[in-house]
Formats: C-alpha cells, sequence, structure tokens
C-alpha cells in the first residue's frame, strides 16, 4: 500500500504530472505515491519525470484502463 | 553541508529553459504554459519572455479567443467527424466567438486545464516571467494591467538567459 494515493482520472496533460510534483511535497522521504490516471500519455511522461527528478517508477501498471504509478520519493 | 545549503547548490546547478512567447491566442497560450509549468515540476529553472501577442496571456482578466481564418489544419471534432474550417466562416459575424465557445465547451470536457490554472501554476513554481518592454510601450500597457509576478526587460535579457540555458524555444 501506499503512503499517499492521488487520483488523477480524467485529467490530461501536464495535470497528473504537475498534482503529483506537488503530492510528493507532502510524501516524506522514501515513503510513496501511488498516482492513478487515464490519460495513456501518462506511461512516457511519468517515467520521464521519474528519471529527471531521480524519485523511483517502483511499479507502472494498468488496468481496465486505468493506469497506477507508484513513484518512491527519493529526491 | 546544512539541508538548505545543498538545495541551493543543487538549484544553482539545476537545468534551465526559456520561452518566447509571442502568441496570445487560447490554442497557442497552451504550449508554452504547459512546458513551463512541466518543466518547472521537473526541476528546471524556467524564464518566459512574453512579447508582442503573448503579452495578451500575462492580462489580469484574461479574454482569450481563437479564429477560425488561416488555419487548414483545425479540424474541430462533430458530430462523430472532423470538420474542417473553411476561411469563409471566419466573414460571418461572430464566428471566432463560436469557434472559441467550442473550443472552451472541449477543453472542460477532456480534462484540460484552463489557461487560467496553468498561469497560476507557473506563478506558484516561480517561473521567471519577464514583459517585453517594447511590446509594452508599443501596445501601451502598463505593469499594472498585467497580474503580479512579470518584470520588464528587453532582448538583451533574453539573450543572457538564453545563453545559460539548456532549452530555449520560440513559440
Amino acid at each position: 500500500m501506499a503512503d499517499q494515493t492521488l487520483d488523477t482520472k480524467g485529467m490530461n496533460c501536464p495535470l497528473p504530472i504537475l498534482k503529483a510534483k506537488k503530492a510528493l511535497r507532502s510524501v516524506p522521504t522514501g515513503g510513496t505515491l501511488e498516482v492513478l490516471a487515464t490519460d495513456p500519455g501518462a506511461v512516457k511522461d511519468f517515467a520521464a519525470f521519474c528519471r529527471q527528478t531521480g524519485n523511483e517508477l517502483l511499479e507502472s501498471n494498468e488496468h481496465g484502463g486505468v493506469y497506477s504509478f507508484l513513484i518512491k520519493h527519493t529526491a | 553541508m546544512t539541508d538548505a545549503a545543498m538545495n541551493e547548490d543543487s538549484l544553482d546547478n539545476a537545468k534551465s529553459m526559456s520561452l518566447i512567447v509571442t502568441k496570445g491566442t487560447l490554442d497557442w497560450g497552451y504550449p508554452p504554459f504547459i512546458l513551463a509549468t512541466t518543466a518547472a515540476a521537473m526541476g528546471l529553472n524556467v524564464s518566459m519572455f512574453f512579447t508582442f501577442y503573448g503579452l495578451n496571456l500575462l492580462q489580469k482578466k484574461l479574454d482569450l479567443g481563437i479564429t477560425t481564418l488561416g488555419n487548414p489544419g483545425m479540424k474541430m471534432p462533430m458530430m462523430g467527424m472532423h470538420m474542417g474550417m473553411p476561411n469563409m466562416l471566419g466573414m460571418i459575424p461572430g464566428a471566432d466567438g463560436v469557434a472559441t465557445g467550442m473550443m472552451k465547451k472541449l477543453i472542460s470536457k477532456k480534462g484540460v486545464a484552463s489557461i487560467e490554472d496553468l498561469r497560476e501554476a507557473a506563478v506558484d513554481s516561480d517561473v521567471t516571467m519577464i514583459a517585453c518592454q517594447m511590446t509594452m510601450d508599443l501596445f501601451e500597457y502598463k505593469l499594472d494591467d498585467l497580474i503580479e509576478g512579470p518584470e520588464l526587460g528587453g532582448a538583451a535579457t533574453y539573450i543572457e538567459t538564453a545563453l545559460k540555458s539548456d532549452i530555449n524555444l520560440f513559440i
């Protein structure tokens, strides 16, 4: 279970990334944030976001049209 | 090293992006604000230079529109198909208003952020905004007409920033 969950279903680029960045601020270092999204572009975007910011993308899944990303707050 | 010192250090070493924003319509307002807010979220230092019609995006009260004129690439989804916007349409009084209304409806239906929200996010994430002094003068705008935050600058200010930036875009 993630420490925090952020629901961005129905939102379009760049809102899922912007909201995730904001949400990560309240996740302690070492903690995890789960982001739910329906924007298919978010798959590549969250991978790029994590590579660039140094946060760790632990999981990237899709289930019934909903994407979920598990991000470890490391940076 | 203290945490604060480390943060400052990493901020100095951060990548950076500069944008020249020249257009002030509802559609063209998106790319600069989307890229600026996303880059800021990814840890970049971002500077936006607003010049000519781009200054329209800094007005306190935004009144952005689109025009159907001269844009054969604009195909709006309508009744299950995509409809082009012939130039003739633009001659009908109120046509641009209708097109703008359609676009705004699509924007909210598709979960796309409003320009106002993206602009606020840019201000909140400390994006540097420079308003071009020459075009401010040309169009008789005062800093007072703009939102809080933008500073006045000119071409030299931009060139200096661009020289230090990893990404430079003209939109």
